[in-house]
């Protein structure tokens, strides 16, 4: 009985995985067939039927060059914001957490409070102040509207916080600092080697955060020529016929996207986040983590 | 917002689980250093920090205070604003449900997959973790596809409900269900990521003498692993609510779908604020929406950084 009982509940247990990883496998499998089809097949076939290599290009030159090549336009806006904010996180964060973690001085917990606090609270809720703020200082419209809160990063200064405090032997910045190093050369010639990895680490998750973010640059660009990939997206839905039927109507001048042009689109704006997603997996784990438990 | 921004963070999703008191009882920072070192690494971040976190949280309370009306009445006005309650209904309402939901299903799933073989698991945890690279608008657009009854790879269970036609789908008195299915593909695969590991912390000895008692599986979680990792599912409880009411990308871009009618600009209380301030120009009721909306992010913070103590400050 007992058996049987324990049978039972491990049947249940692998089906309910099953559905689950369905649940979260099944719209990724979807959307990376969808370019391959045409949108009256994707309606007809299977939907984990492979369509043709050259439907899949024909679907990427479409999108491709769609509105004077906007996606490329949308690409690039993505690579200066994200880039720029990623780059800029990382001068600011690498020294403050050294900072924080190695040296002394008045005010440094109640600076990492204060840290922890920004850092813990949802991004988002500073997205309207923010937008006041930059309207104010007249930086509305500009890439450093975005570049500016994007290298704001304060996860990024307590993950580097923890890696000085934890890593470093405080006896080899001693041992420099006996030998006539000053504070500078101690951090650029000892530190700054050994930190490589908490800086890939910092970049990681500053450039994840920046490329996917869509309500600041929603709130801070107004024209096509700024919106980065996020916003992009969120145009070509107004162009995609079975979300907007209105736009297919015979005559009309606008041209009409389908599902799997759209599909592209994702496929195209989630691409770099994927592949760091893919090939940094346990780094961004490691991450999340902060070094603290064992795998 | 993207409710992604689960450890993230959300952002999103960045803050997963930090540090169990790391680097817990080491030193004081070398005396020896100079002062004025310190002030040096941390100059460009304190400049950032001050412009972009505490100046235009001062510079929203002030704009929400000092409306001509008098103190305060940038409030009244938002209160008594007839699209204020509905919004944060419906946020309240997502949330919820959200939690609830991702709370059984993220510490049942992670139970369940720490008791397969480390390798089977690993590939469990990655393929749950993947979806949260398409956090923000893309991942709002791949479940228009798999909401929509004549593409969906699920359109046996749409027609299974009652739903033909893609309209029926996201109709309004589903939208609240709909963005916690979102939120939860997106963020669930990185909170089982974080619970995971933080069972791994659970001494192998003391799941070996639980064993030898006679506790099996299922009683072992429930009453050895369950409560050790207690701390960490208030964490995601707490720090997923105050993400949740910043609800902001999936009612916008669904918004964005004509057909999706039954979206508002101002469904939840990140868009009316937006929707004031970009349709109206009422920057001080835009202001005080934000106030009460950082107010919450706020004082979660404060509580897990101060009350919490899932932060290392030494």
């Amino acid at each position: 009985m007992a058996l049987n009982q324990r049978h039972l509940m491990r049947v249940v247990g692998l089906a309910v995985l099953l559905i689950v990883t369905a649940f979260f496998v099944v719209p990724m499998i979807w959307l990376f067939l969808a370019p391959t089809k045409t949108d009256g097949q994707l309606l007809t076939e299977s939907p984990f039927a492979f369509g043709s290599l050259s439907t899949l290009f024909h679907t990427f030159h479409r999108i491709i060059t769609y509105g004077d090549d906007s996606l490329v336009i949308w690409l690039k806006n993505s690579a200066i914001y994200s880039f720029g904010g990623t780059a800029l996180a990382i001068v600011a964060a690498i020294p403050a957490g050294y900072g924080l973690a190695l040296t002394h001085f008045i005010g440094r917990r109640a600076l990492l409070s204060i840290t922890l606090v920004v850092m813990i609270m949802p991004a988002t809720a500073l997205v309207l102040p923010l937008f006041l703020e930059i309207n104010k200082l007249g930086l509305y419209g500009t890439i450093w509207s975005l570049i500016l809160p994007f290298g704001f990063f304060p996860f990024g200064v307590y993950l580097t916080y923890i890696y000085f405090s934890s890593t470093i032997p405080k006896d080899l910045l001693a041992a420099a600092r006996i030998d006539g190093a000053g504070e500078w050369n101690v951090f650029r010639y000892i530190a700054l080697p050994l930190a490589r990895p908490i800086v890939a680490l910092v970049g990681f998750f500053a450039f994840v955060a920046s490329w996917n973010n869509f309500f600041l640059p929603f709130v801070m660009t107004y024209d096509n020529s700024q919106y980065p990939l996020q916003i992009g997206l969120q145009q070509l839905i107004g162009s995609t016929a079975s979300f907007n039927p209105a736009n297919y109507s015979a005559g009309s001048s606008i041209v009409v996207l389908h599902r799997p042009d759209l599909a592209m689109a994702v496929i195209i704006a989630v691409a770099p986040v994927l592949i760091v997603f893919l090939f940094a997996q346990r780094a961004l784990v490691s991450g999340m983590l902060a070094g603290a438990t064992k795998e | 917002m993207s409710v992604s921004s689960t450890p993230t963070a959300p952002g999103g999703r960045v803050i997963a689980r930090r540090g169990s008191r790391v680097g817990a009882g080491r030193e004081r920072p070398p005396a020896g250093t100079s002062p004025t070192a310190g002030y040096f690494f941390v100059a460009l971040y304190v400049v950032l920090l001050v412009l972009l976190g505490i100046a235009p949280v001062v510079y929203a309370v002030d704009l929400a205070l000092s409306n001509q009306g008098g103190l305060g009445t940038s409030f009244v006005d938002a209160f008594r604003d007839y699209r204020f309650v509905p919004a944060f209904e419906h946020v309240l309402e997502f949330t919820g449900l959200w939690l609830v939901s991702q709370t059984i299903l993220v510490v049942g799933l992670t139970l369940m997959l720490h008791n397969l073989a480390r390798r089977v698991g690993a590939a469990f945890r990655f393929l749950f973790y993947i979806p949260g690279a398409l956090a923000g608008a893309a991942s709002v657009i791949v479940w228009l596809f798999m909401l929509d009854p004549s593409a969906s790879p699920f359109a046996f269970i749409l027609h299974w409900l009652g739903y033909a036609q893609f309209d029926n789908t996201i109709a309004p008195g589903n939208l609240t269900f709909i963005f916690a299915i979102m939120a939860f593909w997106i963020g669930a695969g990185g909170w089982i990521v974080v619970m995971y590991g933080a069972l791994n912390n659970i001494p192998h000895e003391l799941l070996e003498s639980a064993q030898i008692d006679g506790a099996n599986a299922f009683k072992t979680a429930l009453w050895i692993k369950l409560p050790l990792i207690r701390k960490w599912v208030v964490y995601m409880l707490v720090l997923s609510f105050a993400g949740g009411t910043q609800l902001f990308v999936e009612p916008t871009v669904l918004g964005s779908a004509a057909l999706g009618v039954g979206v508002s600009k101002y469904w939840s209380p990140n868009q009316l604020a937006w929707f004031v301030a970009s349709q109206y120009d009422n920057v001080d009721e835009a202001a005080a929406i934000a106030v009460v909306l950082l107010v919450f992010g706020l004082a979660v913070a404060a509580i897990l950084v101060w009350r919490g103590r899932l932060f290392e400050v030494e």
